[in-house]
């Protein structure tokens, strides 16, 4: 019998439950070697000579190229392992979460500074709130980041 | 014999070990964040307790995807701060307590939690943040810590009945315990925050409020609500507040005994992507 999982219908949000993680685990792994600060400077001196090292799909490496980070949580990475290369790169976590939500580091930071993005609308699938997907993206900004 | 005799509660946004570490507590953005500490670091400056238990979780630093305990807890002699990716926060090692340790390990086991022991980790934000937070900046932490690492990155973490009698039975083995040690319990993680996808930015300011007026009032109703509640009310890293749970259940009012004084109660929107609560309990007769 099938496991439930009732939260799949949250808008704008992939749980990190073992079916992902099984999914993702070579893309995790890979970010996680970025703990090293040699294998930091290899991967930025040679990033897809890095990634070919690593049993990902194309999919994951291109999200890695990207710094989509919606492709690759969608391809089973986990955002504390993602940030990893984030922090290769010298960003913020500020300006990685405004990264997946279509918004410059600016509009982002201005969200929270006024109390954050509202529950309203976004609590179910079908809902017209912010982070609904027919509301993407929301605002100026471009996936990823200049690296 | 060891006697608890307060838990604090507290979220560990890395950002706030960064403004710390970078000498930017009275920039306009963190002034008001610190302030609602200061009373917190003279009251436990006061406390001096020998032992600090701090319940926290390892973001991707300790644990990668080789290994995922769902319960660890630190029973070695000391505990380095971790390169998270940026360069090791700037604080002092942790120094544990392995005889204590070992003792709470032996005794929740045998009460039925499954805890996996752990002699060698770094510690990463999620242990430092809030050690910051209540003791500033000593060259040297003022008392030992346990680290006890709670899985909630990779979905199921345990829930929050499981994490509310881990509370009552870590009480009664530090009750168990010879020495006449003073130890403080600390749930740490949360408040409402989501740091991935479209939804990224989440926060709950009045599910917040009500969740820690239901931690101080009806802390046993509380650990009855789902993990999806969590997920979709506060966030998918909200899920973290589980965790202030295994210190609750380690009053006293939770074996039958008197609820904890309210010492302190502070809650702040944003830290960066998240929203900061923050709370002092008391036990009245430790």
């Amino acid at each position: 019998m099938a496991l439930k999982k009732p939260y799949l219908d949250i808008p704008g949000t992939t749980i990190f439950d073992a079916d992902q993680a099984r999914r993702g685990y070579w893309l995790n792994q890979f970010c996680m070697s970025l703990m090293k600060a040699e294998n930091r400077a290899r991967f930025k001196a040679a990033e897809r000579a890095y990634l070919d090292e690593w049993p990902m799909t194309e999919a994951q490496k291109q999200a890695v190229l990207e710094r989509d980070l919606n492709k690759a949580i969608a391809t089973g990475g986990n955002i504390y392992f993602l940030a990893k290369i984030g922090a290769t790169d010298g960003k913020s976590f500020q300006r990685m979460a405004a990264s997946m939500t279509g918004m410059t580091e600016t509009e982002y930071r201005d969200m929270m500074v006024s109390g954050g993005r509202s529950p309203d609308g976004n609590r179910v699938v079908g809902e017209d709130g912010t982070a609904q997907e027919h509301r993407q993206p929301q605002g100026s900004g471009e996936p990823g980041w200049e690296h | 014999m060891a006697r608890v005799t307060a838990s604090v509660y507290t979220s560990h946004v890395p950002a706030i070990g960064a403004a710390l570490d970078g000498g930017k507590t009275e920039e306009p953005y963190w002034r008001p964040l610190f302030a609602g500490y200061e009373r917190s670091r003279n009251w436990f400056s006061d406390q001096r307790p020998d032992v600090v238990f701090l319940v926290y979780n390892d973001h991707a630093t300790a644990f990668s995807l080789d290994l995922v305990p769902t319960f660890a807890i630190g029973t070695g002699t000391e505990f380095e701060p971790a390169d998270e990716g940026w360069g090791p926060r700037p604080v002092p090692k942790v120094a544990g307590h392995p005889e204590l340790a070992s003792h709470i390990a032996q005794s929740v086991i045998q009460d039925d939690f499954d805890l996996t022991l752990v002699n060698k980790m770094p510690v990463d934000h999620g242990l430092t943040v809030p050690l910051s937070l209540m003791c500033g900046q000593p060259s040297a932490w003022p008392c030992a810590v346990i680290p006890f690492a709670v899985n909630v990155v990779l979905y199921p973490a345990p829930s929050g009945r499981r994490c509310f009698e881990l509370g009552r039975a870590i009480r009664r083995a530090i009750q168990s315990y010879d020495e006449p040690l003073d130890v403080q319990i600390w749930g740490t993680g949360g408040m409402s925050h989501q740091l991935q996808g479209p939804r990224a930015g989440l926060i709950n300011q009045s599910w917040d409020n009500r969740f820690l007026d239901r931690l101080i009032d009806d802390p046993s109703g509380l650990s009855k609500v789902p993990h999806d509640e969590y997920v979709r009310e506060a966030g998918s890293e909200g899920i973290e507040l589980v965790m202030w749970l295994i210190a609750r259940g380690a009053m006293a009012d939770a074996a039958g005994g008197e609820k904890p004084s309210v010492i302190h109660r502070f809650y702040h929107v944003p830290a960066s992507n998240t929203a900061v609560g923050h709370l002092i309990l008391e036990e009245k007769t430790p």
